[in-house]
């Protein structure tokens, strides 16, 4: 029988969106498999989470909870992972595609001699089998795949899968593994200024390129962000340029997202961009050149100088806003 | 030191792959092979810190004798040797590719194993991962600084909204992202160079994958919208749409 369980993804003593967008996934995908879902939470001092995956339909919790689990090991907790998997006789591991996820999953994989999908944004059962749907080749084509090892591991991106409610009375189940030496650890993190949201993690993006014509004018792009609680992206020809770090970068070569607003300003909409954001369920383009590729994939079009209709804009959604 | 880059062939970013009548495969005629853009981040870094000693950079790609001009294409940045390891194609799985690179990496002693942190075709990345795991290897990814003293390494990685800082002690796995440096354009003496170096062909194990591809599709298209109006003017009806149609602000 089918049992999936959901690695949970904690950050100073809370629980990430992506693991309940996991474990919602996966109480779908168990209801179509006749299985169930379990969450699994490493950590130090964690307990009081242990609760929380019951509301999204995890019945059972494997808490490992210990002091050398304080500071995170991406390979210490691969190796909790599998043998967590083993432990809970699990058939499937679902983690959130994020930057720990990408990491640590495949890691759990190789442990479990067993394959993974990355980054998937659906899948479907056929006659007991899970076909998992994927994004390749910078989201060009989309792949279906189905996984025959003894383990089906898969990431899954973030923003994709709603997080649904579904109250269940969650099983509490401490879990002590062997705890391995580490062979890496994360000393610190470092935190971008002003604890700005990231691109792959919001709901509305503002991105800004060339057609911004300089960094000095990206007050126009925050302000707009400001007001929409969105976070800023960028083009790789500003990012080139200096003007932005490459953490905002869109696009084959940075990252690609899935919001449900992109507001392309002053970007004209390259192959290599439209790879990581046309995914994106509303696209807004700004942009002065009506040819512009970037008004192929756009839902709403304005053509028109960035200069004007931005503060105008920015605007028109204060006054939205405080109606 | 000596250090050994994983490199993989893939097709030119400005492709826009088709697929083929089996529809479980993309069509390769027409496509313009390229190395994939993280592993030059990786080749790039694998000679700069081996600028100032006598070790050498080795190359290792896995697939069959048609990757060899992106295996030339990476000597010809400056590394020293060349491994392919043969397989009629690069297979689906990557715990197979994985597991085929760490067989040939095991008994190489590198001191260091450099990957880029994602291959544009598949958009896996797991390989570095699964390698450093059957290697007992500390591993890092999507590293955007290194810093090493003696063996003891300190890394940064890209996270959500910032970076992490990583250390650990050599050997050990590095995957690159973008903005470690700037790869190095490829001289015409390098390229005649690479054309002299003899790469070294090893047979791949057979492992049975588990990753099967059903069916590939092209994503929805997206339907090019209304162009709501030009100028300011168009403003206040785009912002109604958004919130009475679209319902996202
Ligand atoms: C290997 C490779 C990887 C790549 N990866 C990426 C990637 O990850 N992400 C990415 O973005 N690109 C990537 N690119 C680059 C891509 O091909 C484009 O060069 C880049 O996206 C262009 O950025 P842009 O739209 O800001 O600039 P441009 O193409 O110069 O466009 C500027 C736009 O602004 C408009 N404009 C100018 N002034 C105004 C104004 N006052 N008001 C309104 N509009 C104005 C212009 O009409 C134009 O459409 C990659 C390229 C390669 C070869
Ligand atoms: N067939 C291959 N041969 C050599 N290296 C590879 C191969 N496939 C992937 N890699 C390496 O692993 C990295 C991540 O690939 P992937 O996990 O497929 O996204 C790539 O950037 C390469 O460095």
């Amino acid at each position: 029988m089918a049992h999936i369980l959901v690695i949970y993804e904690i950050h100073k003593k809370s629980i990430k969106k992506v693991s309940f967008e996991a474990t919602s996934a996966a109480a779908d995908l168990a209801g179509k498999l006749n299985g169930t879902v379990s969450a699994l939470l490493i950590g130090h001092d964690i307990q009081n989470l242990a609760k929380e995956p019951g509301n999204y339909g995890a019945g059972k919790v494997f808490v490992v909870d210990d002091p050398k689990l304080e500071k995170y090991s991406p390979d210490v907790f691969a190796n909790i992972t599998a043998q967590a998997a083993k432990e809970a006789g699990a058939t499937h591991l679902f983690m959130g595609a994020s930057a720990t996820g990408k990491d640590m999953l495949p890691r759990a994989a190789f442990r479990l001699d067993s394959s993974l999908a990355q980054d998937i944004i659906g899948f479907e059962t056929e006659g007991g089998n899970v076909i998992y749907k994927r994004p390749i080749i910078a989201g060009k084509l989309h792949a279906r795949v189905s996984l025959s090892s003894q383990y089906q591991l898969a990431t899954l991106r973030p923003n994709v899968f709603a997080v649904t409610e579904k109250k269940v009375d969650a099983e509490v189940v401490k879990f002590s593994p062997e705890i391995p030496a580490p062979r890496a650890v994360v000393e610190e993190i470092l935190v971008e200024e002003g604890g700005k949201l990231d691109v792959t993690e919001a709901e509305i993006i503002v991105s800004g390129g060339r057609g911004m014509k300089g960094p000095e004018n990206w007050q126009l792009i925050e302000n707009l962000a400001d007001v929409l609680g969105a976070a800023t992206g960028a083009s790789r020809a500003v990012v080139d340029a200096g003007w932005r770090d490459h953490a905002e970068q869109v696009g084959q070569t940075g990252k690609t997202v899935s919001p449900n607003l992109y507001i392309a300003c002053g970007i004209s909409g390259a192959i290599q961009h439209q790879a990581g954001m046309s995914s994106s369920k509303y696209i807004v383009a700004i942009n002065k050149d009506e040819e512009a590729p970037i008004f192929n994939i756009a839902d709403y079009g304005i053509i028109g100088d960035v200069f004007d209709i931005l503060p105008k804009l920015t605007e028109e959604i204060k006054k939205l806003k405080s109606q | 030191m000596n250090i050994g880059v994983c490199i993989k062939q893939v097709p030119d970013t400005e492709t826009r792959p088709k697929i083929a009548d089996n529809g479980t495969e993309i069509q390769k005629q027409g496509i313009k092979w390229i190395v994939n853009p993280y592993d030059e981040f990786a080749v790039e870094q694998a000679l700069q810190l081996t600028e100032n000693d006598d070790g050498e950079v080795t190359i290792i790609s896995m697939g069959p004798a048609d990757i060899e001009p992106s295996i030339r294409g990476a000597l010809a940045m400056g590394a020293q040797k060349a491994i392919r390891i043969d397989t009629p194609a690069s297979p689906d799985d990557q715990l197979v590719i994985a597991k085929s690179l760490a067989r040939v990496l095991e008994d190489k002693n590198f001191d260091l194993i450099l990957f880029g942190k994602q291959a544009i075709d598949d958009d896996a990345a797991q390989v570095p991962q699964m390698v450093a795991e059957a290697l007992d290897l500390p591993c890092a990814t999507v590293v955007v600084k290194i810093n090493l003293e003696g063996n003891k390494a300190t890394v940064e990685r890209e996270i959500e909204g910032g970076k992490e800082r990583l250390s650990f002690s050599l050997p050990a796995v590095i995957a690159a992202q973008k903005g470690l440096n700037e790869p190095r354009y490829r001289s015409l003496k390098g390229i005649m160079q690479a054309k002299k170096v003899p790469i070294e062909v090893v047979t791949a194990e057979a492992h049975q994958g588990n990753v099967k591809i059903e069916k590939l599709q092209y994503p929805p298209q997206k339907q090019p919208g209304k162009i709501v109006g030009k100028g300011p003017e168009a403003v206040p009806e785009l912002v109604r749409l958004l919130h009475e149609e679209a319902k996202v602000i």
